[in-house]
Order: C-alpha cells, then sequence, then structure tokens
C-alpha cells in the first residue's frame, strides 16, 4: 500500500519543522554561549578571576591530591547509601504500619525523622564526630570513618524514610485490597505488591536525595577527614589560591551527573510505563 | 501563544542583554608594586588612602583566639595581636578611638581583589606563594611550632621530631604547623586537618589524634586552659634555617604596605614589639627543643 499524498505532504512538513526547530536550538545556544563567554571574558576583573579560580598549573598541580583524597568520598557515600536505604525502608514501615501495639516504636520513629531532618546535617556531623566519642563508651566505633557514616546515615535516613513513606501512601487502597483479598498476610502484600511499587515511583526524588549525599561527603572535613573538598582547602589555604576548590568540584560533579543521568532515565520510564506515554 | 522561530531568538536576545547588564564589573584594580621603603613621616592619617577616611579599619577572624587576643574582643587592647595592632596604630597617627575592628573570615581575606579593611592582623604567615594574592607587612613575630600531646600519651617523652613518625597528628587548616608536619615529621599516617585549633584540640582530648601541632603561643594557651592533661612535648623551627614569621595582610598592591611595614618597623626598633611578646606571649620559655 503506498501512503496518500497527504501523508508524503504530512511528512515533509514534519521533516521541514523538525529542522528549523533544531536550527533555532542551535543558533540560540551559540549566540547565548558567545554573549556569555564575550561578557565574562572582557570583563576588567576577568584576568584575575581567571588566575584565581581557573588557573591552569594550579589546577595540574593540585589534581593528584584532590583526587587520591575522593576515592573516600566515594567509599564514604557508597557505604552510607546502603545503610540509608536500610534505616529509611524500615522507618518508612514503622511508621506506616497500623498495629497499635507498635505505638511506642512508632512514635520513636516519629521523633527520630522530626529531629534528624529539622537539625542541620553540619550540626549531626559535629555532634557525631566529636560528641559520641567524648562520651567514652565502650564498644563505640572511635575510626572518624564509621563515625562520619553514621553522623550521615543519621541524617539521611530521615529524609530517605519520608520519601519511602510518600510512596508507599500514595500507592492505591485497591493494591492493598486485592493483595488480602489473595490471602496475602499484611506482611506479604507490603513486601510482594505495595513496597516494589512504592520504590518504583519514588526512584526519581531518592536518587535526588543520593546525589545531595554525595556532596555532603564533604561534610566530614570538620571532623578532621580528609576528604576532597578538605584537600583543595589545604592547598588552597597554603598557598591563596582557589583554583584548587574547582578541581574538588569536577569531581563532585562527574560523580554525580551519572546518577543524575540515571533518574532521568528512569522518570521517563516510569513515565511510559504507568501512563502508557512515548516520550 | 505560538511559540515562533523568531520569537524566540527575540527572548533569546533580551535575556543576554539583561545579563550583560547584571555581570557590568563593580570595580577595576591595577597590580602596583607595593613601594618597598617608606618614611613613617609621610604617612598621616589624613593622607593614607583609607578604607574610611579618618578611621583605621583593622579586621581579623571570629572567634580571635587566646593568646593573640583577649576574650574575642580585639579592641580591648588585650593579647599580643590586638596589642600590636593599637601600637601600629599609634604609630601611623591613629589615636585609640579612631580604630574600628571589623571580622573577616580567612576566606574572604585571601580573595583577590578590594577587602572591606586596612589591614588583617590574625597569625598569618609570610610565604612568598601567598604573596601573589595579597600584600604582607614586614613580620611582627617569628613563631615557632610546638607539639602538643596528653599526659601519659606514649608520645609525651618524645625527645626528637622523628620520635613522631608514627603518631597521628593533627593540626589547623591554612597553618605552617600542617606544613611543618608533611615537610619535617613525614608521618606515616596521614595528618588530619580540622577548621580551627579548638577543634583540633577536641580531637586530642577525644584520642583520635595522638597530638596536635601548633604555634608555641597557641600551643601554650591550649595546655594551659582548654585541653585537660595536655602537655608541651617541645618546640621546632617551621623550616630549617628558616624562622615562621607573621605578617599584617594588605589587599595585594594596597597602597597602604608601605606605611605599615615602616610602622612595623619602627615598633621593632623602639623594642615595642620585644615588650608586648614579653607580656602577652612570654610564658612559654622552658619548653625543650625537638631535633
Amino acid at each position: 500500500m503506498t501512503p496518500s499524498e497527504r501523508q508524503f505532504e504530512r511528512d515533509r512538513y514534519r521533516r521541514r519543522r523538525t529542522l528549523t526547530r533544531g536550527a533555532v536550538a542551535a543558533v540560540s545556544t551559540l549566540v547565548v554561549i558567545g554573549l556569555l563567554v564575550y561578557v565574562v571574558g572582557s570583563s576588567p576583573g576577568w584576568d584575575r578571576v581567571h588566575r584565581t579560580y581557573f588557573w591552569w598549573p594550579d589546577a595540574k598541580s593540585a589534581f593528584p591530591e584532590v583526587a587520591r583524597s575522593f576515592w573516600l568520598n566515594i567509599r564514604l557515600f557508597m557505604v552510607v547509601e546502603v545503610f540509608v536505604l536500610v534505616v529509611g525502608v524500615v522507618v518508612a514501615i514503622i511508621r506506616v504500619v497500623p498495629a497499635p501495639a507498635l505505638a511506642p516504636i512508632k512514635l520513636l520513629a516519629v521523633l527520630y525523622a522530626d529531629v534528624f531532618r529539622g537539625t542541620p546535617t553540619l550540626l549531626i556531623v559535629l555532634l557525631v564526630g566529636f560528641g559520641v566519642p567524648a562520651l567514652n563508651l565502650t564498644g563505640m566505633p572511635t575510626s572518624l570513618f564509621w563515625l562520619g557514616v553514621v553522623a550521615l546515615t543519621l541524617s539521611y535516613g530521615a529524609y530517605v524514610a519520608e520519601v519511602i513513606r510518600a510512596g508507599i501512601l500514595s500507592i492505591h487502597p485497591t493494591q492493598w485490597a486485592s493483595g488480602r483479598a489473595l490471602g496475602m498476610t499484611y506482611g506479604q502484600t507490603m513486601r510482594h505488591v505495595v513496597l516494589p511499587q512504592a520504590l518504583r515511583r519514588v526512584a526519581p526524588p531518592l536518587l535526588n536525595d543520593f546525589v545531595s549525599l554525595q556532596k555532603d561527603t564533604a561534610l566530614l572535613s570538620t571532623i578532621g577527614l580528609v576528604e576532597s573538598l578538605r584537600a583543595a582547602q589545604v592547598i588552597s589555604g597554603k598557598d591563596f589560591i582557589f583554583t584548587p576548590y574547582v578541581v574538588a568540584a569536577a569531581f563532585f560533579i562527574a560523580a554525580t551527573v551519572p546518577l543524575a543521568r540515571f533518574t532521568d532515565y528512569l522518570t521517563v520510564r516510569s513515565l511510559r510505563r504507568e501512563n502508557g506515554l512515548i516520550t | 501563544m505560538k511559540f515562533t522561530p523568531y520569537r524566540g531568538l527575540t527572548a533569546i536576545a533580551a535575556a543576554a542583554l539583561v545579563l550583560t547588564s547584571a555581570c557590568a564589573p563593580a570595580d577595576s584594580e591595577g597590580d602596583a608594586k607595593p613601594k618597598s621603603a617608606s618614611a613613617l613621616a609621610d604617612c598621616k592619617p589624613a593622607t593614607l588612602p583609607l578604607v574610611k577616611p579618618g578611621t583605621l579599619t583593622i579586621a581579623t577572624d571570629d572567634p580571635a583566639y587566646d593568646p593573640w587576643f583577649s576574650d574575642n574582643d580585639p579592641s580591648n587592647g588585650k593579647g599580643f595581636e590586638s596589642a600590636v595592632a593599637y601600637a601600629v596604630a599609634d604609630k601611623l597617627g591613629f589615636a585609640n578611638g579612631k580604630v574600628t575592628w571589623v571580622k573577616a573570615g580567612f576566606n574572604q581575606v585571601i580573595q583577590p581583589g578590594k577587602k572591606p579593611f586596612d589591614f588583617d592582623i590574625n597569625q598569618f604567615s609570610i610565604l612568598p606563594k601567598r604573596a601573589k594574592a595579597v600584600d604582607f607587612s614586614t613580620p611582627y613575630y617569628s613563631a615557632a611550632q610546638a607539639i602538643i600531646t596528653l599526659k601519659g600519651s606514649k608520645y609525651a617523652g618524645a625527645t626528637s621530631l622523628a620520635d613522631l613518625k608514627d603518631a597521628k597528628l593533627g593540626a589547623q587548616i591554612a597553618t605552617t604547623s600542617l606544613d611543618a608536619i608533611s615537610n619535617q615529621i613525614k608521618p606515616t599516617a596521614k595528618p588530619l586537618v580540622y577548621d580551627d585549633t579548638s577543634k583540633a584540640a577536641q580531637a586530642l582530648q577525644n584520642k583520635q589524634v595522638d597530638a596536635i601541632v601548633a604555634d608555641l603561643p597557641t600551643a601554650y594557651y591550649l595546655t594551659s586552659a582548654e585541653i585537660d592533661g595536655g602537655t608541651i612535648v617541645g618546640q621546632f623551627q617551621p623550616t630549617k634555617g628558616k624562622q615562621d614569621t607573621f605578617g599584617l595582610l594588605l589587599s595585594k598592591g594596597s597602597k597602604l604596605t608601605p606605611c605599615v611595614s615602616a610602622a612595623v618597623d619602627a615598633l621593632g626598633k623602639d623594642g615595642t614589639l620585644d615588650r608586648l611578646e614579653k607580656k602577652w606571649l612570654n610564658q612559654a620559655t622552658d619548653v625543650p627543643e625537638l631535633k
């Protein structure tokens, strides 16, 4: 079957439109970037900013030290992300389970989420990093690495618990009803029906929190850990230059961009699956 | 509204224009070399290029630590650096009432560009690389470094820097102490870096580090006032054959630098610096030298 003349006309129109849109996008991008480069580059202070923040020789000499220290950031957020997920799921489930006997634990969970979500992460880091060892309790971790992991887990666990709870509450009541009607227990319904859907639904905000967490590993520098931002700060404070900070920033960006693109992909995929949209 | 190409480009151009006007540079500044010598007689409050005409604006960090300052109040004239600042002001012809103190954080101070103070006094070590970003006056103090640990620590009896090789050390960021650790002690474990000496002291008390390094006056203050059971193991010079010196910090190319340097030189010549040092820092003479 050959397409009609009208269909050819439609296709031609669509092709033309795609081309025009592409051209406009390219021209506008060029104009804006060109203007930005011109405005920044021709400003009288640019030379100074260039030498202070974007000086290639400084960047090169700072790179090895910052790179070595970034390995600590990677180890930190890898470990913390696992713990945060566990804490988040447990606290979220405790908060939604209707069993009245669990009331005291539920109260604790609410208190935990309120307190740790409301406290600046920096303060939690200082309290755990310096305060806990000062208690002189036996069995407490003394390694700064693990104290840092505990601090970040406490803070981010509270955020993530709220996100997951919102996900669980967003699942339609008929899903619960169907699970129970099939003879599943409450726990089985939660485990096999509700939680999988809830986690899928909150994956984008969850990964958003993880991106934020990756950057906040830099807060652990305040308790003495020399992670990449602190390594940059050491060089900066010694020589009064700021380029090492930009180098450290590049590492953080490099670590978060894959996660951000993955979040985008997940969002698009779940939209397509749930709504039948082609995007 | 239909989004035609024409309209889109207009919007972009308009946005770019707004950007251009918003980014107009605020200041421009030459990189004039400071004149090396200046007669103090030529430096009069009326002719000095000051941030606020008629008053000398001096900056330091917040909190301002003992024994350099006292009670976190730089304007009380107590503590070595507060006293030195007022002495410099006096040499330049400013009465005590004509001195204003402002707070300035470390990062703010080391930024290039115009600064909101005439000079900053906060134990800034004079280093050649730093002098690319800021001006320093001639030195008003030279500091030895000291090792602090807890009484009963296995490092309390160390007699040389080599004895500290296996110790877990800590120091404040951006200090000569930190350089001294990596250049002279060269410990097997990487040193821990703290925002300020009080955090380093806390880590020492928590036994998160075996010892901390600080300049001698700070070390003396920490062991006598802040750290329970703290003791100074010994002192050492941060660079072989060369002393670590503190200078007043000014904007790069500041026209005030020669005058401030002349004032510091005059204070050194007439014995004022020695006298102030004895008054505020002279408690730490019996500390053994580490080889």
